[in-house]
């Protein structure tokens, strides 16, 4: 565990970047910190790994002050990742991402190796090991920045606003990767970012800073967003903080109705006993596909017309999706309905974004009786 | 007569090319003075330049210490020189090392100061000392300016160096001030045209030099960015 400790930076024009900051970083974890620009973010990572020393208080790392050691020690089991990357342009691929071990004293060729297995880790693909920076995407480029800071396997990772300078896109496509890899290697991770969204995906917990280096809130991001400490928290999650929290709600407790899910060749009854269910009828293929919507009174000869569905939209997984991709479903839906289907793709159910208010509502209430009874244990 | 001619016939004329008097003799005394001066004006600013450059510090003073290096004439230089010190190898030294150090000096702090703050950041962040800072992470980077600034100073050196001549010396300045006090522009024009040469070879040398010790992911990124 990492431990800030009543930690102060002043530097020495005056300014004071952290004011009084104590922080428990959890062991394999990701921990977020988050703010508007100028909070003092940089300035506490930064003192993690001594690049920049405190002028008050202390940090330890698993109980010892990082001061004990030998500083470039300190830093070679730290993983560091930066915004733009920071890779030398006058190295290889590889051999940025073997610079860690190469300092360690591992030979050339055993750092190589692990170089490439690393490429491999992060989604690299071989055939650019060989190249320099200057011939990356900036995605792959933040990439290999990730890949070196792993090279030595440090268990802790200290990444400064590292998808910051990539597109909506490819962001999304590295946070991805961020999580997948951190299931795998489960380290201690201190991230910082400005973007509260980027904060609540990948965070286990989320320190929120206000401008002047003071601690706001440290919560999950469930909770940062449920119960904001206050008013200045509360602007800075925006305002679809409440449809944000709906990603934190699991989508299996939503009833759904598998009566208007019916084949192509369905018949008059089924359609009727669908239709008394739902102003819409959801229909498949013999796999269970959705093909689209039809109306029960649009049928031709009783039957339904392929030719004249209704698209049936996005659907959300029923179980793994959160009700906010069940929300986001039928406010999309033309029908306002939204398709649930299995990991499969395979349409088990339909529901109306009434069904979807009221499991909102049941959720708020059971996440609410349970932060009192934890309340309750604790206080 | 054009100058063409003058140049044609100096290296026609077979006496050119023997003895303490000849080309390849006046050549090798030239290449020597000038690498000599190189060797010295770089070992001198090139480590002052570095070590400025990485600090970030004493900018102002090197900027002040090179333009007085650059005001100084290298002709008024040799002459103060020769009248301290008489005849020797150091009077002609001074003024060819004093000519190369403000270009030295100067593009390799200058150099130092323009490498990219972020990937400095990230080598102190991962654990690199100072050292390895400077000569694995900076200096890669600021090579092909620093060559640029030792380039400068070498050519400098090479046109400068005829001045030798003037305290007795040798080197190609030989012919210059020979032909000139014996009235014989052949020699005037052939020496001036063997200097120019020498220079060009220098840019060669230099060119190669870069081609060789730059890493192609720096030669190239300029391209990119
Ligand atoms: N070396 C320094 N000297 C003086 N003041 C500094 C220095 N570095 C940062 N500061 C100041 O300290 C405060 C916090 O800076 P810091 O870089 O930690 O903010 P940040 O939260 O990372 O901001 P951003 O989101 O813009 O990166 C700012 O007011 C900044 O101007
Ligand atoms: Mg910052």
């Amino acid at each position: 565990m990492i431990r800030i400790d009543t930690v102060t930076k002043r530097y020495p024009d005056g300014t004071v970047a952290v004011d009084r900051l104590s922080l428990d970083i959890p062991d394999r974890s990701i921990t977020v910190l988050v703010g508007p620009s100028g909070c003092g973010k940089t300035t506490t990572l930064r003192m993690i790994n001594r690049m920049v020393e405190p002028t008050e208080g202390t940090i330890l790392l698993d109980g010892a002050d990082i001061r004990d050691q030998p500083v470039t020690a300190l830093r070679r089991s730290m993983g560091y990742v930066i915004q733009n990357a920071g890779l030398f342009q006058h190295r290889t691929v590889v051999d940025n991402i073997a610079t860690v071990p190469r300092l360690l004293g591992w030979s050339k060729q055993k750092a190589r190796a692990r170089a490439a297995e690393l490429m491999e880790r992060v989604g690299l693909d071989a055939s650019l090991a060989k190249r320099y920076p200057y011939q990356l995407s900036g995605g792959q480029q933040q990439r290999v920045g990730v890949a070196r800071a792993l090279a030595a396997d440090p268990p802790v990772l200290l990444m400064d606003e590292p998808f910051s300078a990539v597109d909506p896109v490819v962001r999304k496509g590295l946070q991805d990767e961020l999580l997948r890899l951190q299931e795998e290697l489960g380290k201690t991770i201190v991230f910082v970012t400005h973007d509260i969204d980027e904060a609540v995906t990948l965070g286990t917990m989320v320190a929120v800073l206000r401008t002047g280096g003071r601690l706001a809130q440290y919560a999950p991001p469930a909770e940062l967003l449920s119960a904001p400490a206050d008013a200045f928290v509360e602007d800075f999650l925006g305002t679809d903080r409440g449809f944000r929290r709906l990603s934190f709600f699991g989508s299996a407790t939503l009833r759904l109705r598998t009566a208007p899910v019916v084949t192509a060749d369905a018949t008059a009854e089924q359609i009727a006993a669908g239709a008394a269910e739902a102003p819409y009828v959801l229909v498949t293929d013999a796999d269970g596909t959705p093909l689209g919507w039809a109306e029960p009174r649009d049928l031709t000869a009783g039957r339904i017309d392929p030719a004249r569905l209704l698209p049936h939209g996005r659907p959300f997984v029923h179980g793994t999706g959160s009700l906010r991709a069940a929300l986001d479903c039928a406010v999309l839906s033309p029908t306002g309905w939204a398709v649930a289907v299995d990991e499969a793709g395979r349409a088990v159910g339909v529901v109306s974004q009434q069904a979807i208010g009221e499991a909102i509502r049941a959720a708020h209430g059971t996440h609410r009786a349970e932060a009192a009874e934890e309340a309750g244990v604790t206080g | 007569m054009n100058v063409l001619h003058y140049i044609a016939s100096f290296f026609a004329d077979a006496a050119h090319w023997h003895g303490y008097d000849g080309i390849p003799a006046r050549l090798a005394e030239h290449v020597r003075y000038s690498l000599l001066a190189l060797a010295l004006a770089t070992a001198v600013a090139l480590p002052l330049g570095l070590l400025t450059g990485h600090y970030g510090r004493g900018g102002n003073v090197l900027a002040l210490v090179a333009t007085a290096g650059r005001a100084l004439p290298s002709f008024g230089l040799l002459v103060l020189m020769f009248i301290l010190l008489g005849f020797g190898l150091v009077p002609v030294m001074v003024p060819l090392v004093v000519l190369a150090l403000p270009p030295v000096l100067v593009t390799t702090y200058e150099a130092m100061r323009s490498v990219d703050p972020s990937p400095v950041d990230a080598a102190r962040g991962m654990g690199m000392g100072e050292a390895r800072v400077l000569f694995q992470v900076e200096l890669p980077v600021a090579l092909p300016l620093i060559l640029s600034g030792v380039r400068s100073a070498a050519i400098q050196i090479v046109s400068t160096a005829t001045i030798a001549a003037y305290v007795s010396f040798g080197g190609l300045g030989r012919y210059i001030v020979d032909g000139l006090y014996q009235l014989d522009y052949e020699k005037v024009v052939g020496g001036a045209a063997l200097v120019a040469a020498l220079a060009l070879v220098t840019l060669g040398v230099f060119w190669a030099a870069g081609r060789f010790a730059v890493s192609p992911g720096v030669r190239h990124a300029g391209r990119r960015t």
